[in-house]
């Protein structure tokens, strides 16, 4: 590397980096054109497209410090943190600071987006039927997800902690967390498959087959107004179980051992050591971890979309944003139920902005 | 260490009785996978009218033989058939003349046929077949037998192609945000710059901040820029929504990085792209992993954002998949396939790198 330390802005640096630039432009826009209109070979097009991404974005990076560091000395030490920084901070501008503006502004408009409707699309929000069935849904969600998400968690991270195949049970109920929602919903729709009714249909659904095993009758369980949301929350347990038993167990394990062999000694059975020892020790990674599957669920949108497309009483508010926007093409209502969402993490948002500033990571 | 383990006899029986109760836990967790798994192997035919765990060997009624009615006997009174006697209707359901042995009218009272089921082992010849999966793969017609042996014909969902998009997709907009949420990580950490701290505050306010908020701007931006359908705008789309948390990931590693290795590369005369190419990159391979897995496992299992950006162009696995269940429903083989297909990559990255995907969850909950 040249000299670092003053500037050398001499013509044949400048050149040089004219036509590094020349190149770059070339190499971005040739890719650009080669990818949208390239149609014969689809590994061929695979390849390429790793390649341009990847190494354009590299080159980019080259390029920006490169005519940095050309300038004199002052202005370098304020260019350089802009190339370093200013690209994360232009796509986070770009993708998520200035669209929740636009979306607020949106979301005060009719569904063209033109005439000013100012709380309309709130009102609708907040008193539509459709939205009342939605958010009592999510609701259920949030409530019984959690619950059912954090509990299952925490027993199975005690249990593993306990038997000598910890990592073969801790690996077998993590194994979801790579499987798509979208897989999940398959491997669940074929749970609650139904063949219906007719002689001599054997159910190929599990669920079925082992409810007229034990005598019952075989129902198409996704079209049962109450059950059907509880089974799909079913869903999101199999799920999201694995993350909570992960960072559970990690906590379990760092309660200091000699607490738990003094209140054996004291005779405390296994209970007591749950309740009293194990429970108010990680209470903090249990709030963590409730509240990241609490705004997961808040969230919520592929299972449903997946298992039911929002029908038969199991809506929710993230599938409802996409049938308003996508569907029915209101972009103002669909704005509003975006904003409803943003204004419910809120206080996940203000609390993890103390936890930072209490923190003092950032000198 | 177990230290539960070195204990006395009421310790081993914990043990023993925890190791218990997970089985019954991990069992139920890995039946509803291992069901799919199984029946994408299985022929179209056998999967509509039996359920896959009937692959395995277990006692049914098979049948074993039919006989015809004479046509004396009178079907409106009750029938004696193997020195039972029953209502047609009756009949019609079956009727176990022994324990093993069970006759059951065929159709309606013309056809006079009775068949008969015996009790016995089956399922030893497990027909499996490939043949769903090349279905499943293949983007042009295909063709297979419903539960009454009829040819039914489909189009293709193309899953080839699908998997290919995927990889397309999955693999820049994993390594993009990387490069680009190091370098940013590295100003925030070790550059002074106007704006930082506020800056900073911003990425960590926007960590939770819902995707929904963007998606309908943003789509109006691809919209004017023409980029809907294509990879770049997904590259843009999953490199926006996964900057805050990996800039925050990777600054927690490299703030912690020790100040003296950056200060001798200084006193070098290296300036900071080179010490960031040279020493920052290679030292925080630790946390560039973490954040890998587990950008490429949300962009590869994505579906909001694949279904908004690219429509029916380029579509990736999980699209295809979601298109499958709307289009054919009932055909399992196909489903089953397809959901394997798509999950075949994450659960390989994820089992192979998971020691780096735990250590990514572990920094990425923000606790204090």
């Amino acid at each position: 590397m040249k000299n670092s330390v003053s500037a050398s802005i001499t013509p044949v640096a400048v050149l040089k980096l004219l036509i590094l630039l020349a190149a770059t432009i070339a190499a971005l826009w040739g890719g650009f054109l080669f990818l949208r209109d390239y149609r014969e070979s689809k590994l061929l097009l695979t390849a390429f497209a790793i390649v341009w991404g990847v190494g354009s974005t590299a080159l980019l990076y080259f390029v920006l410090n490169s005519s940095a560091e050309l300038l004199p000395s002052k202005a370098r030490s304020l260019a350089l943190p802009l190339v370093f920084a200013g690209p994360a901070l232009f796509l986070l501008l770009w993708f998520l600071v200035t669209p929740t503006l636009r979306s607020l502004y949106l979301s005060f408009f009719d569904e063209t987006g033109t005439k000013f409707v100012f709380l309309a699309n709130y009102a609708f929000a907040f008193t539509d039927p459709v939205m009342w069935e939605a958010f009592s849904n999510n609701l259920l969600w949030l409530v019984f997800g959690t619950a059912s998400t954090v509990a299952l968690g925490l027993v199975i991270a005690v249990l593993a902690d306990r038997s000598p195949w910890e990592n073969a049970f801790k690996a077998l109920v993590f194994m979801p967390m790579a499987i798509s929602f979208v897989g999940a919903g398959v491997i669940w729709k074929f749970m609650y498959a139904y063949k219906g009714e007719g002689t001599n249909v054997s159910e190929i659904g599990l669920l079925n087959a082992v409810v007229t095993l034990f005598g019952g009758e075989s129902q198409a369980w996704l079209l049962l107004p109450g059950w059907n949301n509880f089974l799909l929350i079913v869903i999101m347990v199999w799920l999201q179980t694995g993350y909570a038993m992960v960072i559970l167990s990690a906590a379990i394990k760092g309660i200091p051992s000699e607490l738990m062999e003094a209140s054996r000694v004291d005779g405390a059975n296994e209970f007591q050591i749950f309740f009293k020892i194990i429970i108010p020790s990680i209470a903090g990674s249990i709030v963590t971890v409730a509240t990241t599957i609490m705004i997961f669920s808040l969230k919520l949108f592929d299972i449903v979309r997946v298992m039911t497309g929002g029908n038969y009483g199991t809506n929710v508010i993230a599938n409802e944003f996409y049938i308003e926007q996508f569907t029915y093409g209101n972009t103002g209502r669909a704005s509003a139920i975006a904003i409803v969402l943003l204004i419910a993490v809120v206080p996940v948002l203000i609390y993890n902005l103390k936890q930072f500033s209490e923190r003092r990571a950032f000198k | 260490m177990k230290r539960n383990l070195t204990g006395g006899g009421s310790r081993s029986s914990v043990a023993i009785l925890s190791t218990l109760v997970l089985s019954l836990i991990a069992a139920a967790w890995v039946i509803p996978t291992f069901g799919v798994l199984v029946t994408s192997f299985r022929d179209s035919k056998d999967i509509f009218s039996t359920g896959w765990w009937t692959v395995f060997p277990h006692k049914a009624w098979a049948k074993t033989g039919e006989f015809v009615v004479p046509s004396e006997v009178d079907l409106d009174a009750p029938i004696v058939l193997e020195g039972k006697t029953a209502e047609f209707a009756e009949w019609r359901s079956g009727v176990q003349v022994t324990e093993s042995r069970k006759l059951q009218w065929f159709g309606n009272k013309r056809t006079r046929r009775v068949d008969v089921f015996e009790r016995k082992w089956v399922g030893f010849g497990m027909n499996l077949t490939l043949a769903n999966y090349k279905n499943t793969l293949s983007g042009s017609e295909i063709t297979f037998k419903d539960a009454n042996g009829a040819t039914i014909s489909r189009q293709g969902n193309n899953f080839a192609d699908a998997v290919l998009n995927s990889i397309a997709v999955a693999v820049p907009a994993t390594l993009i945000p990387i490069l680009i949420a190091a370098f940013a990580a590295y100003a925030f950490a070790w550059m002074e710059f106007p704006g930082r701290k506020f800056s900073f505050v911003i990425v960590i306010a926007l960590m939770v901040v819902p995707l929904q908020i963007a998606l309908i701007p943003v789509l109006q931006d691809f919209t004017k820029l023409g980029l809907n359908g294509s990879y770049l705008a997904m590259w843009l789309a999953h490199t926006g929504f996964g900057l805050p948390l990996a800039v925050y990931l990777l600054f927690n590693y490299i703030s912690q990085l020790p100040r003296d290795i950056l200060e001798s590369a200084y006193l070098d005369g290296a300036t900071p792209f080179k010490t960031f190419v040279m020493l920052i990159l290679p030292l925080s391979v630790p946390a560039l992993a973490s954040f890998a897995i587990f950008q490429f496992l949300w962009v590869w299992n994505d579906y909001l954002v694949a279904l908004i950006f690219l429509g029916d162009r380029n579509r990736v696995v999980t699209s295809a998949l979601a298109a499958m269940v709307g289009e054919k429903g009932q055909d399992w083989h196909l489903l089953t396939s397809g959901a394997f297909l798509s999950m075949i990559l994450p659960l390989t990255v994820f089992f192979a790198l998971q020691r780096f995907f735990v250590r990514g969850l572990m920094a990425g909950s923000v606790k204090g």
